[in-house]
């Protein structure tokens, strides 16, 4: 059953096509990594999957509805850089989750109290609690990206989109970040796309693993062509699906057994 | 070791701040000296003491016949003044600025023609203004405006441009709608800017100020100055001269505090 579909998608700028002929099924709860060398389009196809953009030609459907025009709620984003408030607290940064669809973006009273309840629950989940009262521009890169992801989720997204979310991070921090998200997925069980240009990261945090690259390519007219999925890696069991296949369908094994020799 | 990379120690650093102080007043006692020797009677440099008594008799004595201080009455009557330029100023330039930077159907509309109208040359519309607002404080206050609105506008909506796409979107995504968007994450963010570029149009909100009221004014310091330029009463000058430096000084000061005070997240970057 697929969740989010995409349906012959071409993009272009001023005549010059990034991505062409892109056709997806993804099912609800499949985390999908997006690798790719530079400039081959797959910020662009995130872009499109978040309505930032809508596709020169095709369609991008979730859940079967109508296709996007604008970013919104349906869709959570984290991006390498700038993805929190800088003038609001750690802690109003989550409270505008629940805040922000309101008329006035504000909540008062009680309305204030409880959110602030409920956005101190959040931070305790992502250990940020401690640094709730401090601005974001003096956490460390990981509590940032921690709290932008902590800040998506809280709206309740249907799909999560990572822009290279970890990129900017240190090795260290990074592995904990994998760590984390990967928590975070057992609790909420999302349907999430993820860009980077860590190929071992795409593998270890993805169900499937798509390249973006290009089929044809014109030695004297670079930009002729655009980029498509070449690839489509089924990455569960780190990327090798089947090699413990006899342990999830037992049944399998009878049949795989060698006969008997005959005496 | 090169010159850029030597830096004053904290005692010298006081020092050469003071030091051109300090010889511009040396220069003018000099001056000063020089031509009363000359001539006792002469007014075009009076002596510094002639200009304390003056400053001492201008800040306490009452006018005989209203029994009011003339220069705290300029001072009062030319800070209002001020205070409602700048501050309609800052109120149409925050409006029209948040619209050319987040929208862009004002920013088409609207961009090109703030462009040019920063062109105009705000001295060269105070007969207009006196024309059609009369010679009261109207004219006044709206020729500051007009002065320094453009400028306002064109710094702040490019300061809008300046935040981050990525923000913009976020807070699409968290449900935000136009007017969320304008009024809990643009506005906060430009509120520095906004007093940042106010500092900056101060000089050009004073110039505007004391150039109006020199042309028709009945109370102003800059009204005053232009007075008493027919008795040659430097000393008068001066003091005024000196005291406009220092409120300008104080209001800078003042908004520099604030700015630092009402924006912690910025870090102390600005």
């Amino acid at each position: 059953m697929s969740f989010v579909t995409v349906r012959d998608v071409f993009q272009e700028y001023d005549g010059r096509p990034i991505i062409e002929r892109v056709n997806l099924d993804v099912a609800e709860g499949e985390f999908v990594s997006i690798v790719g060398a530079s400039g081959c389009g797959k910020s662009t196809f995130l872009r499109l999957l978040l309505a930032d953009e809508t596709p020169t030609r095709g369609r991008i459907t979730v859940d079967g509805g109508t296709p996007a025009r604008e970013p919104g709620r349906e869709r959570g984003v984290v991006f390498q850089k700038y993805s929190v408030f800088p003038h609001m607290t750690v802690r109003d940064n989550i409270v505008a989750a629940e805040s922000f669809p309101k008329g006035w973006g504000w909540f008062r009273g009680a309305k204030l109290r409880e959110a602030r309840a409920r956005a101190d629950e959040v931070l305790e989940r992502i250990g940020l609690a401690h640094v709730a009262k401090n601005y974001p521009s003096t956490l460390s890169g990981g509590m940032q990206q921690r709290l932008a992801i902590g800040q998506a989720l809280h709206a309740r997204p249907r799909i999560l989109l990572l822009d290279e979310p970890f990129g900017a991070l240190d090795p260290g921090t990074r592995l904990s970040m994998h760590e984390f998200l990967t928590q975070l997925r057992a609790e909420t069980s999302m349907t999430v796309f993820m860009v980077t240009h860590d190929l071992g990261e795409g593998f270890k945090l993805g169900d499937r693993v798509l390249v973006f690259d290009k089929t044809r390519w014109d030695p004297d007219y670079p930009e002729r062509y655009g980029a498509t999925i070449t690839y489509d890696f089924d990455a569960r069991d780190h990327g090798i699906p089947y090699q413990h296949i006899l342990d999830k369908i037992p049944s399998l094994a009878a049949a795989s057994e060698p006969a008997p020799a005959p005496n | 070791m090169r010159l850029l990379n030597r830096h004053p120690t904290r005692p010298t650093g006081i020092l050469l701040a003071a030091l051109p102080f300090v010889a511009v007043l040396i220069a003018y006692w000099i001056g000063s000296e020089i031509r009363l020797a000359a001539n006792p009677q002469d007014k075009l440099l009076p002596a510094p003491e002639t200009i304390m008594n003056t400053a001492g008799r201008l800040f306490t004595e009452p006018n005989k016949r209203t029994g009011e201080i003339l220069l705290w009455a300029d001072t009062f009557a030319s800070l209002r003044r001020l205070a409602f330029g700048v501050g309609i100023g800052a109120l149409i330039s925050l409006t029209v600025g948040v619209g050319i930077g987040l929208l862009p159907y004002v920013r088409r509309g609207l961009s090109s023609f703030v462009a040019v109208l920063s062109m105009v040359p705000p001295l060269a519309l105070l007969p207009i203004l006196f024309i059609v607002f009369g010679l009261g404080e109207t004219s006044k206050i709206v020729l500051i405006v007009i002065g320094i609105t453009p400028f306002l506008i064109r710094d702040l909506s490019q300061r809008v441009l300046d935040i981050p796409h990525e923000e913009i979107v976020k807070a699409q995504t968290l449900g935000a709608s136009t007017w969320v968007i304008a009024l809990r994450v643009v506005l906060p963010q430009i509120l520095p800017r906004l007093i940042a570029a106010i500092r900056l149009s101060l000089g050009a909100a004073w110039l505007f100020l004391i150039a109006a009221e020199a042309v028709a004014a009945e109370v102003g310091l800059g009204y005053r100055i232009f007075l008493v330029r027919r008795y040659l009463a430097m000393d008068i000058i001066l003091t005024y001269v000196i005291w406009i430096t220092l409120l300008a000084f104080l209001i800078d000061f003042a908004l520099k505090t604030l700015s630092r005070k009402a924006f912690p997240w910025l870090g102390g970057g600005l």
